[in-house]
């Protein structure tokens, strides 16, 4: 009934169709994360993995380019040191303007953009997918699980089906966690494919957690001070409605006859 | 200022005297700050302060992110980012200033239905009212410009879907629609008029509320009983009121204090909930998101324009009366319009002589349910267009224009009110008994 007026009103018949998609899909299971809740950090070591992961894997094709090096050895990040952090730059070359050339790259430089074309950056991916929404649109459990675009993206690595399916030239893979259940790229993680040091569990299922954990931090890297300002805020501002509580029922006490 | 009997300001000292009779600025300042306020106020009274407060806030806020930010479709959203990363508590301000919006709508919608169930906006505060419904439409104006700003999915497909709402008005609409965007779709020119607009259009709420103030300042405030400050004597009026400093502003303070509570721990904690992740994907022209959904504050208007389609016999009738000028998209912008013009204008279609809803049963499950079907609304804005959701946004909307067009009307006639206590005082009194004579 509703579709004639929304052709109408400029929005094309995709809005209706794959509104439906959305709404069929997948239950995204909630993970556990150290940087969850009021008083959740950055797990650093994780994100040093996760860092791995991506340098080792997503980085082939996706891009992370609103990050700049330096990012690596911010204080709540995943503390790199700094000479680690030139180092890990230097492996990279970028284009400087004013030599008009291509130069290694130096920690005040940006990560890459993506190398493939249909590969989005990674850099805002953890805020800008959901995970959880509804009941029926209620936004309970976003309320209480959070927006959950972490947990979608280790959904995504965990998904896979191992079912292929070849469509207009191009090779799908099923994937119970993406929109309408086919996705465009081949499934990125295998048990053991990245080895850490020191050592840590590598299982797709693992990596895919700390990748998401990273990918986290490089959509809110001031997620730590964030919550750290929100507590003292919410600490001070007691304090303070205590106080105008008890000011406030002294001045009315004896407008109110109880003085 | 009020016309209700008070002390006012009198100049005492040597320099007082001669500001006084060149500028009379701390007489006019005194006398707001002093006001007699109607000492039964409840706490449904206190959204006025929060509303001020969290304009100053957006203002504040967001000077300095217009400091940092690029009004330019290649630059804007790395500009936010730029902001989020590497601004000095540039990721505080910004989701201050994001979720403020929130907060201003909060505070708006309690403030507006607070004047409806104590018939705040009744003889003679309709100016109060109207200025105050300019004020709301203004926030609207300047909350959809803003969402614009950071040129992300939702910004750019929000504003393609909401300026194509005045490409429905007959004949002009195109040409009005290409004069709004300043070229033939949302673009470069689109983001700089905005960016341009989002910066005045708060100052002229600044304006409005000065205006508002003054005109309640005029009439006094209202209050839950509805019966009016008594003015024959000063003697009277002060058994009725309080001044508002230090009464009021103590008591609006520590409203204010426990609301920002809750508003920090939504920013520091949760500051993406009222927010739609597809903004984090910057403005793609040509890639439509799979749900274009307003911000919250504006669902339950959304779904009024969403209800009215072709299929509606109202609309079909409206159609065929105007030789097909009034199309179904264009009976949805009128309908959507109307819901708040139906609004502005219920000072004349409430006719009861009784003002607070306190002391009329009838009206109180009439505005229970305006106040569920409000909230329904909102709920049936964020749906897919499709049914069941349409059918309910069809009757929900009804029942809008049904409350303020036929309800309110027809209760002042028929209804019987209970009778309102005699004065305010002993409306206080009845709460706080005078201790017996020693």
């Amino acid at each position: 009934m509703f579709k004639k007026i929304l052709l109408s009103a400029t929005l094309s018949l995709g809005l209706a169709t794959t509104g439906l998609a959305a709404e069929n899909k997948h239950e995204i299971e909630d993970l556990a994360f150290s940087f969850e809740g009021v008083f959740g950090k950055f797990d650093e070591p994780q994100l040093q993995r996760g860092l791995q992961i991506y340098t080792e894997v997503c980085a082939a094709c996706h891009g992370l380019n609103l990050v700049y090096y330096r990012n690596l050895s911010d204080e709540g990040g995943p503390m790199l040191p700094e000479d680690q952090v030139k180092a890990y730059a230097a492996q990279y070359e970028t284009f400087d303007p004013e030599l008009d050339d291509y130069r290694p790259a130096i920690p005040s430089d940006r990560f890459g953009e993506s190398g493939l074309e249909t590969a989005p950056d990674l850099s805002l991916m953890a805020k800008a997918r959901k995970g959880f929404e509804g009941p029926y649109g209620l936004v309970v459990n976003p309320l209480f699980r959070g927006v959950g675009g972490p947990e979608y993206i280790a959904a995504i690595l965990n998904g896979y089906t191992g079912e292929e399916k070849e469509e207009a030239g191009a090779v799908l893979y099923g994937n119970t966690a993406f929109a309408g259940g086919w996705i465009g790229m081949p499934p990125p993680l295998s048990d053991e494919l990245v080895e850490f040091d020191p050592a840590h569990e590598n299982t797709v299922e693992s990596m895919a957690k700390d990748v998401s954990a990273f990918l986290m931090w490089t959509a809110e890297p001031k997620l730590i001070q964030r919550k750290k300002a929100g507590l003292v805020a919410v600490i001070f501002l007691t304090f303070l409605a205590v106080m105008l509580y008890l000011t406030n029922k002294k001045i009315w006490a004896k407008a109110k006859r109880k003085d | 200022m009020s016309g209700i009997p008070h002390d006012k300001y009198e100049p005492k000292s040597k320099s007082e005297k001669w500001l006084h009779a060149r500028l009379p600025i701390v007489g006019l300042i005194y006398d707001t700050i002093m006001i007699p306020t109607p000492k039964n106020l409840n706490w449904m009274w206190i959204w006025g302060i929060v509303l001020a407060f969290t304009l100053v806030l957006q203002i504040v806020t967001g000077i300095i992110l217009a400091m940092h930010y690029t009004p330019n479709v290649t630059l804007a959203f790395q500009s936010v980012e730029h902001i989020m990363r590497n601004v000095n508590y540039g990721w505080l301000i910004r989701y201050t200033h994001m979720n403020g919006a929130s907060l201003f709508f909060i505070a708006v919608y309690l403030h507006i239905f607070r004047g409806l169930y104590y018939g705040s906006y009744k003889a003679p505060r309709e100016v109060t009212w109207i200025i105050g419904m300019l004020i709301y439409l203004a926030m609207m104006a300047t909350g959809f410009l803003g969402y614009v700003l950071p040129w992300g999915q939702m910004s750019f497909w929000g504003a393609t879907v909401i300026t194509g709402l005045f490409g429905a008005v007959p004949g002009v609409g195109e040409s009005l629609q290409a004069w709004l965007l300043g070229g033939p779709s949302v673009d470069n020119a689109t983001l700089n008029r905005f960016f341009s607009l989002h910066y005045l259009l708060p100052f002229v709420i600044v304006a409005l509320v000065a205006l508002h103030i003054w005109a309640f300042h005029t009439t006094g405030n209202s209050n839950p009983t509805g019966v009016e400050v008594r003015r024959g004597s000063k003697k009277e009026a002060e058994a009725d009121t309080l001044p508002f400093w230090p009464y009021f502003v103590i008591k609006d303070l520590y409203a204010l204090v426990v609301v920002l509570i809750v508003f920090a721990a939504v920013v520091g904690f949760m500051p993406n909930f009222f927010g739609e992740p597809d903004n984090y994907i910057m403005a793609n022209p040509l890639k439509t998101p799979p749900h274009i959904v307003p911000e919250w504050y504006y669902l339950p208007f959304y779904a009024i324009l969403r209800a009215f389609t072709d299929e509606v016999m109202v609309v079909q009738f409206a159609s065929f009366i105007t030789g097909g000028i009034v199309t179904a998209k264009f009976f949805g912008v009128i309908a959507m319009f109307g819901s708040i013009f139906v609004m502005a204008l219920v000072p004349w279609l409430d006719t009861s002589r009784v003002r607070s809803g306190r002391f009329r049963p009838a009206f109180r499950f009439f505005f229970w349910l305006l106040a569920f079907d409000f909230m329904f609304l909102m709920w049936l804005g964020s749906r897919p267009a499709e049914e069941p959701y349409a059918s309910m946004a069809l009757y929900a909307s009804f029942y809008w224009f049904g409350y303020f067009l036929v309800i309110l009307p027809l209760l002042g006639l028929f209804e019987k009110p209970q009778t309102p206590p005699e004065t305010i005082e002993a409306d206080f009194d009845s709460h706080y008994p005078p201790k017996p004579a020693e």
